[in-house]
Order: C-alpha cells, then sequence, then structure tokens
C-alpha cells in the first residue's frame, strides 16, 4: 500500500488546478448563465494534453494515466462541470474506444486528431425509447454493398452540436433478426457525412456550457472503415467505454462536490449571526465535515477504481461503486452548500444554485445510479 | 499510487483470517450469550503476534505497522468484535507506552503486553462526569514521597478487571486549573492489575460485546512508584489524544469487520431464501440494498486504510482518523441493519448472527470518541485549513 502520487500524476494535477483556476472559474458563472459552450477553454485543453490523457504520445495524447485524469478531472470541474463534461465525453467515451478497439489505421486517421484536440467527439448510445436498455435501440444499420445505411435518431449527446466525429451504437441489420445485445454494433461516424443532422441543443438544469442535442441520420452511408470493432461487438464496446466513462464522471463529480464543500466552508468563516461566524454553529461544523468525510471516501473509490483500470485489472464494479458514490455525496454536498449560504444560496449571484444544478445529472448520465446498483449487486452476489 | 496491502500485510491478515475462522467463529455465538472472557484467545493472539502489531521487535512486537494492525483487526472483528476490542485496546496500550513510555517501562510492560503475559491492557480516562469532555477528569495524583496516590472513579473500562497493564489518567494540578486550562493539569501513568487500592467493580451488562469485559475502576489512595508516571506532568492530555487518535483507527478497523461479516451474511442469506419462486437476490430491493452495503462498506475499508496508511508513513492523520472512524461505524451500523432486515424474522432472533452483529457494532459510534467528538475534530481542522488557505 502506497498512496503517493507519481511526480507525473502531481503535475498534472497542478497543471490542471493553475488552469482551473485561473482560466476555468473566472468563466464559469458567465457560461452557465449564457448556457455558452466554452470554445475557447477546449481549445486551450487541447493545448494542454487534457483532451487524450491517458492517451499514447503516438497518438497524439498525453501518455499519462488514468489516475492523471481523474486528478485533473476534479480540478476542471472544481471550477466549472460543464468544462469537465466536454473534457471527459472526448477522453473517456471517444478516445478510449478508439483506442482500445480501432485499428491502427483507425487510430492514426481519428484517434490522434482528436486526442490532440483538432477535433472534437460525443458518444450516441441513447435514443427517446433506449436508455439504460441498450438493446432496446432502434438506430439500425443497414447492409448495402461493402457498407452500411445508417437510420435512427440519437437523444441527449453530450457534445453533439459542436462535435466532429461520433461513436455510435446501433442493431446491425436487420433489426431483431440476432437477438438483442448480440446485434450491437460501433460505428465511427463523421458528423459532416450527408444524413447526418443535429437539433437544437437540449434546454437544460444544470450543466449549461456543455451542449447536449438529438442527432438525425437518414439513410447515413458508411464504409466498412468506419466499423469499430466486428459487427456485433457493439455491447462490448460500449459496456466496456462506459465502465471508463464513470471513472470519469465520478471525478466530474467530485470536483462539483469539492466546489460545494470549499465554497460552503469559505462563506460559512465570512458569514455572521448571533455575534459569530456560522462556522462556529455545530449545525455547520457538522455538514462540513460529513461533505469532507463523504468527499475523501469519494474521491479514495475514485481513485482506486483508476489504478485497477491503470493495471489492466478488471474494475466495472469498483468504478460503478465510485460513480455511485461520488455523484451521490456530490449531490448532498451541494445540497447543504445551497443551503449553508442561505438566501444567497438561492440567487444566481453565488456559486451555490449553479453547484445544486449540476450536480444532478452526475447520478443520471453514463449509467443512472439505479444501474450502477445493478452492477454492483450482480459483481456482489456472483463473489 | 497502488492500494493494495504489500504481502507482509497479507500475511498478517490471513494470520489472522485463519484464526478468526478455526477458534473464533464457531464460538461467537456462544460466547455473545455466555459473556465469557477471551483469556485462552487473548494468548492465541500474542502467539501469533496479534497484541502488538505495531510494536518494534525489541519490545516483543510483530513490528508489521499500521496498516498490517488494521487488517489483521477486522478479520478478528469479523469473526468476534468482543475479541476484537480487547485486541485493539492492548495494542493501543503498548504503542502508546512505546509512543511517550521511559525505557525501562517499555522493557516491563510493553513486552507482557505483547506476550500475553499481562493478558490485556487498559485505557482508563473516562469517569463517570467526564466521557468526551476528557480534560474536566476528576481523578487526582497527588505527589507523596517517592510517588504518588491516585484518587478517583474510571468508568466504562475495557478489560478493567483482567488488564495487567493499566494506563490511568488523573490531575496532576490538584485541581486548582480554571476550566480553559484543564487539559495542562492531566498526567498518565502506568499501573499494574492487582495494585493495591486499585478495585474493579461490577462489569456493566451491555448491549453488545458481550465477550468482553467492561467495569468502573475504582482508585481508593492507590499507591505508584514516580516510575509509573509515562513522560512528563502535564502531557497527560496530549497522550490520550496522540492515543485515541491511533484507536480511531483501531475502531474503525473493527467497524470495517463487523460491517463485511454482516454484508456477507445478508448476501449469503438473500441467495438461499426463497420467496415469490426466486432468491431474495434476484429481487431489485434487496439487490439495491446490497449494492449500498458494498459499496459503503468499501469506502469505509478505503478511509480506514488511508488513515493506518499516513500514521505508517509518519504523516500527520489525526483529521483521517477521525474520518475513518465517523465514516465506518456510522455504515457498519447501517449495513448491520440493513443485514437483519435481508434476514427478516431470522434476523432477530439467535439462530442468525446478524443480530449480535448489529449490537457489537452499536458501540462503535460511542467509543474512542463519539461520531459527535469525531465531527468536531473534522470541522475544526478543515476550518483551520480554510482560513490558513484564505491568510
Amino acid at each position: 500500500m502506497d498512496l503517493r502520487l507519481s511526480d507525473e500524476q502531481l503535475m498534472a494535477q497542478k497543471t490542471a488546478a493553475e488552469f482551473a483556476r485561473g482560466e476555468v472559474l473566472p468563466r464559469a458563472a458567465d457560461i452557465d448563465r449564457e448556457h455558452r459552450f466554452p470554445a475557447e477553454l477546449v481549445r486551450r485543453m487541447a493545448e494542454l494534453g487534457f483532451l487524450g490523457i491517458a492517451i499514447p504520445e503516438q497518438y497524439g495524447g498525453a501518455g499519462l494515466d488514468t489516475v492523471s485524469y481523474v486528478l485533473a478531472l476534479e480540478e476542471v470541474s472544481r471550477a466549472c462541470a460543464s468544462t469537465g463534461v466536454i473534457m471527459s465525453v472526448n477522453n473517456s467515451l471517444v478516445c478510449d474506444p478508439l483506442l482500445k478497439f480501432g485499428t491502427e489505421e483507425q487510430k492514426q486517421k481519428w484517434l490522434s486528431p482528436l486526442a490532440t484536440g483538432q477535433l472534437l467527439g460525443c458518444f450516441a448510445l441513447s435514443e427517446p425509447e433506449a436508455g439504460s436498455d441498450a438493446a432496446a435501440q432502434k438506430t439500425v444499420a443497414t447492409k448495402d454493398g461493402d457498407g452500411w445505411v445508417l437510420n435512427g435518431v440519437k437523444n441527449w449527446i453530450t457534445n453533439g452540436p459542436n462535435a466532429n466525429v461520433c461513436i455510435l451504437q446501433c442493431m446491425a441489420d436487420p433489426p431483431g433478426r440476432q437477438a438483442g445485445h448480440k446485434a450491437i454494433t460501433t460505428f465511427i461516424l463523421p458528423m459532416d457525412l450527408p444524413g447526418v443532422r443535429t437539433g437544437p441543443p437540449d434546454k437544460k438544469l444544470g450543466i449549461r456550457g456543455s451542449q447536449s442535442c438529438q442527432i438525425f441520420l437518414d439513410d447515413v452511408r458508411v464504409g466498412r472503415d468506419l466499423l469499430l470493432g466486428d459487427v456485433g461487438m457493439g455491447f462490448k464496446v460500449a459496456m466496456s467505454t462506459l465502465d471508463g466513462g464513470r471513472i470519469g464522471i465520478a471525478a466530474q463529480a467530485l470536483g462539483i462536490a469539492r466546489a460545494s464543500f470549499e465554497d460552503a466552508g469559505r462563506y460559512a468563516l465570512e458569514r455572521r449571526t448571533f455575534g459569530q461566524a456560522i462556522a462556529n454553529h455545530q449545525a455547520i461544523q457538522w455538514k462540513l465535515a460529513d461533505m469532507a468525510t463523504e468527499l475523501d471516501a469519494a474521491r479514495l473509490l475514485t481513485l482506486r477504481a483508476a489504478t485497477l483500470k491503470d493495471k489492466g485489472q478488471r474494475f466495472s464494479k469498483e468504478a460503478a461503486m465510485a460513480k455511485l458514490f461520488a455523484s451521490e455525496c456530490c449531490n448532498r454536498a451541494a445540497k447543504e452548500c445551497v443551503q449553508i449560504f442561505g438566501g444567497n444560496g438561492y440567487v444566481e449571484d453565488y456559486p451555490a444554485e449553479r453547484h445544486y444544478r449540476d450536480a444532478k445529472i452526475t447520478e443520471i448520465y453514463e449509467g443512472t445510479s439505479e444501474i450502477m446498483r445493478i452492477v454492483i449487486a450482480a459483481s456482489l452476489l456472483k463473489e | 499510487m497502488q492500494c493494495e496491502p504489500s504481502e507482509e500485510q497479507r500475511l498478517i491478515e490471513t494470520t489472522a483470517r485463519q484464526f478468526a475462522a478455526e477458534v473464533l467463529r464457531k464460538v461467537a455465538a456462544e460466547r455473545d450469550l455466555n459473556g465469557t472472557f477471551p483469556e485462552r484467545e487473548l494468548r492465541q493472539l500474542a502467539e501469533l503476534g496479534l497484541l502488538g502489531v505495531n510494536v518494534p521487535e525489541q519490545y516483543g512486537g510483530s513490528q508489521a505497522g499500521v496498516v498490517a494492525y488494521s487488517l489483521a483487526l477486522a478479520e478478528i472483528a469479523a469473526a468476534d468484535a468482543s475479541v476484537s476490542v480487547a485486541m485493539a485496546v492492548t495494542n493501543m496500550v503498548a504503542e502508546i507506552i512505546c509512543a511517550f513510555g521511559s525505557e525501562q517501562q517499555k522493557q516491563t510492560y510493553v513486552t507482557r503486553l505483547c506476550s500475553g503475559e499481562a493478558v490485556a491492557g487498559a485505557f482508563a480516562l473516562s469517569e463517570p462526569q467526564s466521557g468526551s469532555d476528557a480534560a474536566s477528569l476528576q481523578t487526582v495524583a497527588e505527589r507523596v514521597p517517592g510517588g504518588y496516590r491516585l484518587t478517583g472513579n474510571k468508568q466504562w473500562i475495557t478489560s478493567g478487571d483482567r488488564a495487567g497493564v493499566i494506563v490511568v489518567w488523573a490531575r496532576t494540578d490538584g485541581g486548582k486549573a480554571d476550566r480553559r486550562n484543564q487539559s495542562a493539569g492531566l498526567s498518565a501513568f502506568v499501573v499494574e492489575g492487582g495494585t493495591p487500592g486499585l478495585t474493579a467493580g461490577r462489569p456493566e451488562h451491555k448491549l453488545g460485546l458481550k465477550g468482553s469485559t467492561t467495569v468502573p475502576l475504582s482508585f481508593d489512595g492507590c499507591l505508584v512508584p514516580e516510575s509509573a508516571r509515562l513522560s512528563r506532568e502535564g502531557d497527560g492530555f496530549k497522550i490520550a489524544m496522540v492515543a485515541l487518535d491511533g484507536g480511531r483507527i483501531g475502531i474503525a478497523s473493527q467497524a470495517v469487520g463487523v460491517g463485511r461479516a454482516a454484508l456477507m451474511a445478508a448476501r449469503d442469506y438473500s441467495k438461499e431464501r426463497k420467496q415469490f419462486g426466486q432468491p431474495l437476490s434476484d429481487f431489485q430491493a434487496i439487490a439495491n440494498m446490497l449494492a449500498d452495503g458494498a459499496t459503503q462498506l468499501e469506502a469505509a475499508r478505503l478511509l480506514t486504510l488511508r488513515a493506518a496508511y499516513l500514521k505508517e508513513s509518519g504523516q500527520g492523520y489525526s483529521q483521517k482518523a477521525a474520518m475513518a472512524k465517523l465514516y465506518a461505524s456510522e455504515a457498519a451500523g447501517r449495513i448491520c441493519d440493513m443485514a437483519l432486515q435481508v434476514h427478516g424474522g431470522y434476523g432477530y432472533t439467535r439462530e442468525y448472527p446478524v443480530e449480535r452483529y448489529l449490537r457489537d457494532a452499536r458501540v462503535q459510534r460511542i467509543y474512542e470518541g463519539t461520531s459527535e467528538i469525531q465531527r468536531l475534530v473534522i470541522a475544526r481542522s478543515v476550518l483551520k485549513e480554510f482560513s490558513d488557505h484564505a491568510s
């Protein structure tokens, strides 16, 4: 047991903390208020190597590990959860499956520009009537000569309005011929192909600087070179990708939880009632103590899942635990943060209400808390 | 970053697990019923090196470190929490004498604790009117030629009627200090069990930990030599706080052990028990309870090992031990309650071990610093970090 971070990991954390404090935090409130995609911050993240942190340098990445990714993502999300999820999607849901399942040619063509940030990626699994239940997808890839024709609608696609490339899940032709999961197939979809259209950005409760939308596929022709993995391998691609994605969302939740905790703690030292700082009241101290404890526990769970991924060991259960715990902890922390700010917590002049709105999505996307519990229980019952 | 224990640490854990499986587990229910003090088992723990896991070899310890201690204690606690609390207090007393004692005190008392000759160690801080507010304790150590005369009453002393070595806290300021300076007036003494003037009262009838004995101690002009004093006069409060910081890692480890036993019992029962034609584990309501229990247990385990790691590597760990103790004890309480619920009516009877786990776990939120004191420790420490950061 040795909990020291390596010099590289500390450097990634420090670089991210400086970027977050100096460039992201001053813009966070405006990004949220204006529902603005922070293109200038995405460019800066590309320069810093944050869009492909754990991707080898030969494919344009920073060549670091998952632990570094978690540390950097927590820092960015601490300043702005919207910027955090843009980073998380490109790293976990786009670069990671390309690295793991792509051919050498696909890596050269797609992974390198995505990891360097020349291109931005998105990941499409959910549909109007398929979310947690991936096998209920209706988007279909119909064989056509040497390639396929794609038709369908995808929902809630983070980075959708801004992305150049989509990691697309769909059912191989014809739907229903192969049963359920075995039909799921993954494509690398360039977003500028004829027949690809994005809907207007979703109007969301939180993470308003990260844009999500529907993607409409209308007789989109793709060649064999855009198939990621084999036909019917999509469920494996999606599950493996989401396992890693959950570490990312756990790290994002850590960032929001820390923002809630730190903003609340500093406010509690300044705000006075009954002749003393509210931080001197045990009712407030209790909230801060519980927030600090849960935040530490969430971080340990997340880093542990990351170390397992880095070592090439199984980490599905650990990633699910990290995501479940961190997302729920961050919602409790954001709720208490609003409470500690009192009336000021309810208005946009202070960051508390933004944390509260940003926190909620972490319990929903990349596997709801309910799906996490199914993953954890299944693994526990099998042991 | 390496979250897994080393081979050597695993070895100690395995030793403890085997002993727990072969010796403790099968008689745990009976011990709970009869309240038999585990005298023979403590001797066996001593033979395995588990009464001084983090004590240097030169004083009879295993010198295996705090992480190994935490892992071993969790294994013992998973089988029988009563045995684990006697083990925890003995280790704590041995460690505190190592940290603050004279060479002679270490040679005399630590070796006896580690070898099992002392049966157990005891830690006598609480009093009838002084618990969380330790600095207000009233037992007096009065200077007499060649030593001290101890007079006062101690309360809730684990193993107090069996321990060969007892660390006792008393006032050496004659009780004159005002409230603000009370903590400077405390000193700690190592007293041997059976010293004239020291008597143990009737063992408490407790909710759980029935195989552990908890007694009041009365010091009635009990004479001890000057050499019995640990460190200097006035160091008592500091010694108590250091001891409790380490002790909290012990209680957190105990909570992890009991919590794991309860979770595993719930998991196994949910797979066997069928209702509506399918195992309970196939119902999402039950599977969700198990998933939350497993997640919280893992969080508790990591917080505990992190605190142990920090202590072992010589870093500050007071806040982190408080977090581990707070979270692990509260999580163990929830997990035991959940496990009993999964067992339904059977869980409420002695036919299954979960009602014992629930009773045994309850005290973890109270002793060695209540959950409320842990929150106080954590809040003070994080607020200080905020103020330091701002200035």
